[in-house]
């Protein structure tokens, strides 16, 4: 029953910059099924969200995107005018932001920022759109829901307003969710609740949901599947499963080496790091992005342009040419 | 209450370095206009104390009092009640200097606790200078040395915080902090801006200084993998009270405090299978304006009683620690410890 949401396919973001042009997502290709969740993990600078920007065309004027493929619900995106963008963007897909302080408008209401997306969209009175509100806000666990709808954004806590940015991707009842760092700014208790409830959603709505993080924990916790992406490209990608279970690219290694597991690693412990810095993504690349901080690189590595291969039985693929080496070397144990 | 059970008791016998007795703090606050103001409750009768050598982890959620705790300790806001005492005397009655001397604090967003005007090397200068440190010639090398061990190379001493990144300017706030050779640190959320493969060498480098300079830290963290990581005792702080204290495995391991259960549940562990926790805490952290009454936590509790709504739970002592929850009461309906 797997029904293709959303296909990307060669998405490139370029940014003119003083010193050249800025290559800051190269040649990203990925697919999202309906109740799928997709997570795009990387570190800052990666080009996760800027992949996710090129995909609802909210790319800053002066980035030129392009794509062999861009589709939505099977409609092609990548030549779509602007004005049947604005009637697909937050219609059959939404998005929903790091800091919901920011991307809530502090003039209107909760209520009639809500119903905005609906009015926006679908022929309907607004009685209508406001019941449809209460309910969703109902939906995403916020109590007193018809009393809310007169209040501002200023007026709720943080992990509330991610609430009601939930409840407004929702409105239309879209295919494709795309969520950016949705907890980043919340604690820990209100991530869990946040993500539970994303989740939760998901499978209700059996919608396709693409997650972007920095967190190797939520990844491990809600994906399907995984891309890890790195200077723009994709390292890695597969199965939640086989990513965890035997991480292929030095980078992904790397990251899960970094953080500190209650019960896993030692107390007091080294941490591993990953040395050096993402290099520069002004102008072109040669051979591997990683090669720089790589503690395996050979010449070959920096010679030609490395490919995504096949790392394994399940769909998993990584960029790296020396993969199997590694994980050999590495031995069974490497995984945890 | 008895720390005589408290497994490095050698340890606890010292003096504690720094010790917040019976403290609170209250903050009045304009609701509105025309409305009268109305009294703030961020730190409410705490006790804790950071034994030399320690490495104390005050975790909680937004809002519960962490920060305002951390700048009573750093002598930087009077209490408004209680003590705070400094290596055994009361900081009131300590000269700014001698505390600065001290204690030291790094903050969590090297961005913003850096002066964009100043060189690297001025910035990591400048508590010499305010300390009036004799001989002045020898700075540059000084500083030079403690750039080496925060590992930032040498050739950046003229280069400004723009010209760095996170991690080298949390570097730099580190260096900065440590350069007088204070007793204790104060680490408000010190990687919280920070990518994890940074944080990780950030993380690194608080551990080794630690070893080689003998430091204490004070580690305030909303991030429980990283305090587990780093900690030797764990304090957990809500609605401005710590509700439970206690050595970090047996923390880790068998939390008291429901609160606690709750806190350490949500915590993402990458382990692919378990999926996303439900910690039935309900929607939303409690207005600090309107603490509930009896057990401050109850409303959000999975293991309320009646007698919570009500009764205000006092501190009970546990073998490395304290909580503060009434199923550990003595006598009537004594829970069962989860």
């Amino acid at each position: 029953m797997s029904e293709r949401v959303l296909t990307v396919e060669d998405l490139r973001v370029a940014l003119p910059v003083p010193a050249g042009t800025l290559h800051a997502v190269e040649g990203v290709s990925f697919h999202v099924d309906r109740g799928e969740t997709l997570c795009i993990v990387g570190e800052s600078g990666c080009g996760k969200t800027l992949t996710a920007l090129a995909v609802m065309d909210l790319l800053p004027r002066r980035a030129e995107r392009s794509a062999a493929r861009l589709e939505l619900e099977g409609r092609d995106l990548a030549h779509a005018t602007e004005r049947a963008m604005a009637d697909i963007r937050g219609n059959r897909m939404a998005m929903i932001f790091q800091e919901p302080m920011t991307s809530l408008n502090p003039a209107y209401t909760i209520g009639n920022q809500l119903e905005e997306a609906l009015l926006r969209h679908r022929r309907t009175s607004r009685p209508e759109a406001r019941e449809r509100a209460v309910s969703l806000l109902d939906r995403v666990g916020i109590t007193a829901a018809g009393s809310r709808l007169k209040q501002y954004p200023h007026q709720l806590s943080g992990g509330l307003r991610q609430r009601v940015m939930i409840a407004m991707a929702l409105m239309c009842s879209p295919s494709l969710i795309l969520a950016d760092e949705p907890t980043t700014a919340l604690d820990v208790t209100i991530q869990a609740q946040i993500l539970h409830l994303l989740a939760e959603l998901q499978r209700e709505l059996a919608m396709g949901l693409v997650l972007i993080t920095h967190d190797l924990g939520i990844v491990a916790r809600i994906a399907t599947r995984v891309v890890v992406m790195y200077a723009g490209q994709v390292v890695e990608t597969g199965s939640a499963a086989a990513i965890f279970a035997a991480p292929a690219h030095p980078y992904t290694r790397g990251l899960l080496a970094c953080i500190p597991v209650p019960g896993r690693t030692r107390r007091g412990e080294r941490l591993g790091t990953i040395p050096g810095m993402v290099p520069s993504l002004i102008g072109r690349m040669q051979g591997c992005t990683f090669a720089g901080r790589c503690p395996h690189v050979i010449d070959a590595c920096r010679q030609s342009q490395i490919l995504l291969e096949p790392a394994g039985a399940d769909p998993h693929f990584v960029r790296c040419i020396r993969h199997r080496e590694i994980a050999i070397a590495a031995g069974p144990e490497a995984a945890s | 209450m008895s720390l005589a059970k408290y497994p490095s008791a050698r340890e606890a016998d010292r003096p504690p370095l720094l010790e917040a007795r019976n403290v609170s703090r209250t903050f009045k606050v304009s609701i509105g206009m025309l409305r009268a103001k109305r009294t703030l409750n961020a730190v409410e009768d705490v006790n804790l104390r950071i034994r030399p050598g320690e490495v104390v982890g005050l975790v909680g959620e937004s809002g519960c009092g962490k920060t305002t705790l951390a700048r009573m300790l750093l002598g930087l806001l009077p209490p408004s009640s209680g003590e705070i005492r400094m290596d055994g005397r009361p900081v009131s009655a300590l000269p700014r200097r001698q505390i600065a001397a001290l204690v030291q604090p790094v903050f969590q967003d090297p961005y913003s606790s850096l002066n964009p005007h100043k060189s690297v090397g001025s910035i990591i200068a400048l508590p010499m200078r305010v300390q009036r440190h004799p001989d002045p010639g020898t700075w540059r090398a000084r500083v030079e040395d403690m750039m080496e061990r925060v590992g930032l190379a040498r050739r950046l001493y003229d280069n400004y915080p723009s010209q760095l990144s996170g991690g080298q300017r949390q570097r730099v706030a580190i260096a900065r902090a440590l350069i007088n050779g204070p007793r204790l640190v104060i680490c408000d959320e010190p990687t919280s801006a920070l990518d994890v493969s940074v944080q990780a060498q950030i993380l690194n480098l608080l551990q080794d200084l630690r070893r080689d300079l003998g430091l204490t830290y004070l580690l305030i963290s909303h991030n429980l993998a990283v305090v587990e990581h780093m900690a030797t005792r764990v304090a957990v702080m809500y609605l401005g009270r710590i509700v439970e204290e206690g050595e970090t495995s047996q923390f880790y391991r068998a939390p008291r405090h429901p609160y606690s259960a709750a806190l350490l549940a949500s915590v993402l562990t990458p382990e692919p299978g378990l999926g996303v926790p439900d910690t039935q805490l309900g929607a939303a952290y409690p207005n600090p304006l309107e603490v509930p009454p009896g057990c401050r936590f109850h409303p959000r509790c999975a293991r309320v009683m009646p007698h919570c709504a009500t009764i205000p739970p006092k501190p009970i002592a546990t073998p490395d620690g304290f909580v503060e929850c009434h199923l550990y009461d003595s006598g009537s309906q004594r829970g069962s410890p989860a």
